[in-house]
């Protein structure tokens, strides 16, 4: 194959300007994403939560989900660890906890809407968007139902509609994004009765948690979950005991999901790149000690055959020089004989 | 054998054709469970564990094992090892039956199957791992559906088109290796996204390397696994040059196994250390990560290079079954064993029966494709008319 020169340099111009201009992904590598601005989120205090279940039944009715099995009034099920699932996009659960605080502790479930979320970055049909408002939604319409974005979430949130045959969705919670681009609020946040739920800008939200954390050292461990977890995520949290009592991971680290699978997929164009000619250079080794073990085999062939000719030859030569000794030696002998024939005869005459 | 046996009585109901149709019938009857029940109905999967064996087995295990292809045509066609030239056919033949059923089984996977090209035609993901593992397997499943024709074309006679498919032979083979390399490493790269739900003894930055080299063992253990079962069932079909070389691909495929498998326990190790998880080993997690590593990796690493030495074919045919065995280990570990180690245990996953059944009906459908071609299209044996190629 033969490229032209032009045609060369076009392709060069092409990698630069594709370098140039290259995707969001490497032209933000070495910045720290922290959320579009003025985003929105909301702000959970597990001190002012009161397991009223009151933002299970809103959310239930401002999603249309179905009547739950037990009511929302029925506080039983509060001491079962339940989880969010197709049917239910936020549940309360009651948790055992440490000494010191005397109020039962509870904490509120549902998707986190991580700054940088899992899901979307795991999806192979990005079905998953961060919007700017903060919510991260999702698009029945393209998923093909894969799953991944439930093994990529940190928070096991996404639930699948196993039971559905022809249209099974992925159902979560979306802050209520419908309501928010209305103006108003999600619907937990709106009937929540104690103020446990705050509503705003994530980052006054963070100022607003700061705050109580100063004012109540007491109350508050100092940490905010959710601001820097898995590199931030839209719902935030404060807490009396430590997160883990609250049934809430400490160990996920502040890395965002999509940075702990970019290094392996950087790799994809380089081996890409890089594969062809490593493989034809290796088949070029091959071919060649082929092609140089077939010479050596030619020479040794021939160097064989030379020397099996020479010796040959010598060996027809002796041959022959022995040939024509017995040849010469065969004429004296008739020689001889036909002379002692003549002499008889010549005698037998002579007689 | 059974093949001629059933002609010459003119009776269908030989045991393997009994066996296989029982299963072919349940895996119909589940089939149309599956697809008016929806996952519900045959699975165990729930919203903690959205993969189950179908995903853990079918893909990724069917994937691994499916490597001989591109390991074999690689140290042919591009190594210059030409004396285990016999052993391609057999080896591409059970690649592209394998990726073709990993194909397959995911259409009973996934929610909606018919949007299987959607990730391709409708929206591309590029920031998933999926994306990449998906684009890679479509792309080389075509390749190796290429690779494969000729024994179709040698067999149907189409001599015109069989004459310019291998004329590129080298290219698919190179294009074969990329892709493969590629997502073999990415089967395991879709874990790096959940480094709080996997056990840290199986986590590692390391994992897409861990599963590209495992790929390699596997493809070279196969290889040795199925020319022997392919000697024991269908020699009849074998000519003189596959029966002369078998012995000879069982002592180097085996010696290569051998030193990769020896590579792969190093860089476990590394993998272990630069994690340094080494406190993990004294759990119950530790101790069955070490019967993994030394069971079914040192193992089979020693046992191939003592047969190789000896010269004992017997060891190294048993051998590659230990090491298929632990590759089917790695992957249910990596997906099913050490995956969601931190939920209690009345969360975790078991298989319903119907999923294991779905699993066996796929592969049977494999073992009575593969039995189809090689008692007709020439794979264990050279077209007479063909010989020109090789």
């Amino acid at each position: 194959m033969s490229i032209s020169r032009r045609k060369f340099l076009g392709w060069m111009g092409a990698a630069g300007l594709s370098t140039a201009f290259g995707s969001p992904v490497h032209a933000a590598a070495n910045k720290h994403f922290k959320g579009y601005p003025d985003s929105l989120g909301v702000l959970f205090d597990s001190m002012l939560c009161i397991g009223c279940r009151n933002c299970e039944a809103g959310c239930n009715k401002v999603n249309g989900l179905p009547p739950p099995d037990l009511p929302f009034d029925d506080l039983t099920v509060l001491s079962k660890k339940r989880r969010v699932n197709t049917r239910t996009f936020t549940v309360v659960n009651l948790y055992d906890h440490s000494e010191g605080i005397k109020n039962p502790l509870f904490r509120k479930i549902q998707c986190n809407h991580c700054l940088e979320p899992a899901c979307a970055s795991a999806c192979f049909v990005r079905a998953f968007t961060k919007t700017k408002e903060g919510s991260v939604v999702y698009d029945p319409s393209v998923c093909v139902g894969c799953r991944y974005c439930m093994i990529a979430c940190p928070f096991e949130i996404p639930t699948y509609e196993y039971d559905k045959v022809l249209t099974p969705r992925i159902r979560k919670c979306t802050m209520c994004h419908p309501r928010v681009i209305e103006g108003k609020l999600p619907g937990c946040v709106e009937i929540c009765p104690n103020e446990a739920l705050t509503f705003g800008k994530r980052k006054d939200l963070i100022k607003i948690a700061r705050d109580r954390i100063r004012k109540y050292p007491d109350r508050y461990v100092d940490h905010i979950y959710g601001e820097n977890e898995m590199g931030g995520t839209s719902w935030l949290y404060l807490s009396g005991v430590p997160f883990k009592e609250l049934g809430m991971r400490e160990d996920l680290g502040v890395t965002p999901a999509p940075e702990l699978t970019a290094g392996s997929l950087s790799t994809v164009p380089m081996v890409a790149g890089l594969w062809p000619v490593l493989l034809t250079g290796l088949y070029a080794v091959s071919k060649r000690k082929e092609k140089i073990a077939k010479i050596e085999q030619h020479q040794a062939i021939a160097s064989t055959l030379e020397k099996a000719n020479a010796e040959a030859e010598s060996k027809l030569s002796k041959a022959l020089a022995k040939a024509q000794k017995e040849k010469d030696a065969a004429i004296k002998i008739e020689i001889k004989k036909a002379l002692e024939e003549a002499k008889k005869t010549q005698e037998k005459e002579g007689s | 054998m059974s093949e001629k046996a059933a002609a010459a009585s003119k009776s269908f109901f030989t045991p393997f054709n009994v066996v296989a149709g029982i299963i072919v019938i349940i895996g119909l009857i589940l089939t149309a469970l599956r697809f008016t029940g929806g996952l519900a109905a045959v699975t165990n999967l729930s919203d903690y564990n959205p993969w189950g064996i179908w995903i853990g087995f079918d893909l990724l295990v069917g994937v691994a094992l499916a490597a001989g292809g591109y390991v074999t045509s690689a140290a042919v066609y591009l190594f210059g090892m030409k004396r285990y030239h016999s052993a391609v056919r057999a080896a591409i033949l059970t690649g592209f039956l394998g990726y073709a059923l990993v194909v397959l089984a995911l259409h009973y996977d996934v929610g909606r199957p018919w949007r299987l090209p959607y990730p391709f035609i409708i929206q591309q993901g590029t920031t998933s791992v999926l994306f990449e593992v998906a684009a890679c397997v479509a792309l080389y499943l075509t390749v190796l559906f290429l690779e494969f024709s000729p024994a179709a074309l040698e067999w149907l006679g189409m001599e015109k088109l069989r004459n310019l498919i291998t004329k590129l032979t080298l290219v698919l083979t190179i294009f074969g290796v990329i892709l493969s390399t590629l997502h073999q490493s990415s089967l395991g790269a879709l874990f790096l996204i959940a480094p709080s739900k996997l056990h840290p003894l199986w986590y590692s930055p390391y994992l897409p390397v861990f599963f590209f080299v495992t790929s390699v063992i596997a493809g070279l253990s196969m290889v040795i696994f199925e020319s022997t079962l392919s000697h024991r069932y269908f020699g009849d079909k074998m000519d003189e040059d596959h029966i002369r070389e078998k012995d000879q691909i069982a002592l180097g495929f085996g010696k290569a196994a051998s030193y990769v498998l020896a590579g792969y326990f190093a860089i476990k190790v590394i993998g272990v250390s630069a994690g340094n998880h080494w406190h993990f080993l004294g759990t119950s997690y530790g101790l069955w990560f070490l019967v993994e590593l030394f069971g079914f990796v040192a193992l089979p690493c020693f046992l191939y290079a003592v047969g190789v030495r000896d010269k004992n074919l017997r060891l190294i045919r048993w051998t590659a079954v230990i090491a298929v065995l632990g590759i089917i280990l790695n992957r249910f570990n990596v997906c099913l064993i050490a995956f969601n180690w931190h939920l209690p245990s009345s969360e975790r996953y078991f298989p319903h029966w119907m999923e294991i059944g779905i699993s066996v009906f796929v592969v049977t459908i494999g073992v009575i494709l593969y039995r189809f071609i090689v008692t007709r299209m020439p794979i264990l044996y050279e077209h007479p008319e063909y010989t020109d190629a090789h």
